[in-house]
């Protein structure tokens, strides 16, 4: 709205990274490589978060999706023996499953895209961006969203829980 | 970029340049980017120096403290040895193997390198010297340093050597056990300022040293000593230095790397370890508050001090054990970062605090 000018450029080469990395995770051999290029894909995200003025999503993205589930990620491969050995087949059969998932998945995004602009505005806030919008986001969390914040939390840490009893095992 | 990542504060230091550029009749993009750029270049250049300062003078305490010396052929107590070492380093054949992983043995050294650097944006050297003040500032930080690990975990395994792949994942185990345990301790602090932004965070200290959050008692101290134990171990220094122990590991993850890119690791090290400091500093001792001398130089002299205290404790006391550090972080650790964090929320629910 106020800087659309401005974004251009660096949001088409923050896209092309993205498409770019996120094909590559799909596409290539050696499941490490996936991995890295996942992570590479995840800090664009986080880039155009940025231009968004949404820096605190930004930075939670790339704490989480980097710093955590990435990090597990590579940690698991590392685990797992023989993991990029020639022998292991990377890909399976289910190519066509796959593809009517990205299908229900396209259609709902251009379904959406459709009904939200179907007067022919893009429909933008009005209200200007507050000055410290991580104060907001906090006080949000906090107050109106506080119960699915919570609800979270609990989903949270029961699959922690369980994690940690199912790699446990029988023993101790 | 946009006005809301922060103002462009370092720039106002160099308004010169600004207007020089504008003189010349360059377009408006180009002046920012190039002002950016000159001043990324000047934030690298003294951080550059700075580890090489610090190579040295950790080297100078480990002998003194071995009753010997240390680097003392170059200048006066050896002073320029580490410029000579960087010389040599970048002359050395760099010697690679055949059976490394081409494209991620390259990437790791220039990941970490470029990783230690980010931080930087947000850190407040001074008064007005600071990059960018951004308000998700301390989150920025602990997002990128994350790179770090990711780079570490990548030259484990592209080395295609199990003393190197072992050292890369105790390294990445480690950093992210000790990651609740920092963020915790820091959140204590980020409660009571009510702001994320570093430059929020200091001037919430300035006034009187007891304003400092350290003097803080109960939270202050916990939190402190909390945090500098987290964040030794986030630099994989000992006594939580188990991702590149010699007895062990032979040199843990960059054990195939030889030559410049052997290099980028050890100043990255370095860098990370100025980096741990000046956020104990910025939360802890009122960053560049001070009185007489100039605020920059406050900010060095206290980073400088914690930067002391972490070489201290890297000489003096021994390594622990794998379990050992798994089990101080997660049945210590964890729970006393927690009750202060309780502890720190009620006093100023209570408005105990002065």
């Amino acid at each position: 709205m106020v800087e659309q000018a401005s974004v251009g450029v660096p949001f088409w080469i923050l896209s092309v990274i993205v498409l770019v990395s996120g094909f590559m995770v799909v596409s290539l051999k050696n499941i490490f490589h996936c991995a890295l290029f996942l992570i590479f894909c995840l800090t664009g995200v986080a880039g155009i978060f940025v231009l968004l003025n949404a820096e605190f999503l930004a930075a939670a993205q790339v704490l989480i999706y980097v710093g955590a589930v990435c990090t597990l990620m590579i940690f698991a491969i590392m685990l797992t023996s023989n993991m990029t050995s020639k022998k292991i087949i990377q890909t399976n059969h289910n190519a066509m499953v796959a593809f009517f998932g990205c299908m229900i998945f396209t259609v709902s995004v251009v379904a959406m895209l459709w009904i939200t602009t179907r007067d022919g505005i893009w429909h933008m806030a009005t209200e200007l961006l507050p000055e410290n919008n991580v104060l907001v986001i906090g006080q949000l969390l906090m107050t109106k969203f506080v119960v699915p914040f919570e609800v979270v939390s609990i989903v949270l840490l029961a699959a922690m829980i369980g994690a940690i009893v199912l790699a446990r095992g029988e023993k101790a | 970029m946009s006005e809301s990542l922060g103002m462009l504060e370092l720039a106002r230091v160099f308004g010169w340049l600004h207007e020089l550029l504008v003189d010349t009749g360059l377009g408006e993009p180009w002046v920012t980017i190039i002002t950016y750029a000159v001043l990324a270049v000047v934030v690298f250049g003294v951080l550059a120096v700075l580890a090489l300062f610090l190579v040295w003078w950790e080297r100078k305490i480990a002998g003194h403290i071995q009753q010997r010396f240390g680097p003392m052929r170059n200048g006066w107590h050896g002073w320029y040895q580490t410029i000579m070492d960087g010389l040599k380093l970048l002359q050395k054949e760099d010697v690679i193997i055949a059976t490394r992983d081409k494209p991620v043995f390259f990437w790791a050294p220039v990941i970490c390198f470029v990783a230690a650097f980010l931080a930087y944006v947000v850190m407040p050297f001074g008064k007005d010297l600071i990059v960018a003040d951004l308000n998700i500032g301390i989150l920025y930080i602990l997002a990128v340093t994350t790179f770090t690990v990711i780079s570490l975990l990548m030259a484990g395994w592209a080395s295609h050597n199990k003393y190197a792949l072992l050292g890369g994942m105790r390294s990445a185990a480690q950093v992210v056990s000790y990651e609740v345990p920092m963020v915790v301790s820091i959140l204590v602090i980020v409660l009571f300022v009510g702001s994320l932004s570093m430059q929020d965070i200091v001037t919430a200290q300035s006034g009187n040293i007891f304003n400092w959050f350290i003097f803080r008692v109960p939270f202050g101290p916990i939190a402190f000593a909390t945090y500098i134990i987290a964040a030794t171990a986030e630099a994989n220094r000992t006594p939580f230095d188990i991702p590149e122990a010699e007895q062990e590991l032979v040199a843990g993850f960059n054990i195939e790397y030889s030559g410049m890119k052997f290099a980028m690791f050890f100043l990255a090290e370095f860098i990370n370890l100025f980096t741990v400091s000046a956020i104990a500093v910025t939360l802890f001792f009122g960053g560049w508050n001070g009185a007489i001398l100039p605020s920059w130089l406050w900010f060095l002299l206290k980073t400088c001090g914690v930067v002391l205290l972490l070489m201290l404790f890297r000489w003096t006391y021994p390594r622990l054990r794998v379990d050992q550090l798994m089990r101080f972080s997660w049945k210590f650790l964890v729970p006393v970062t927690f009750a202060n964090l309780i502890i720190g929320a009620i006093i100023k629910y209570a408005g105990w605090y002065w």
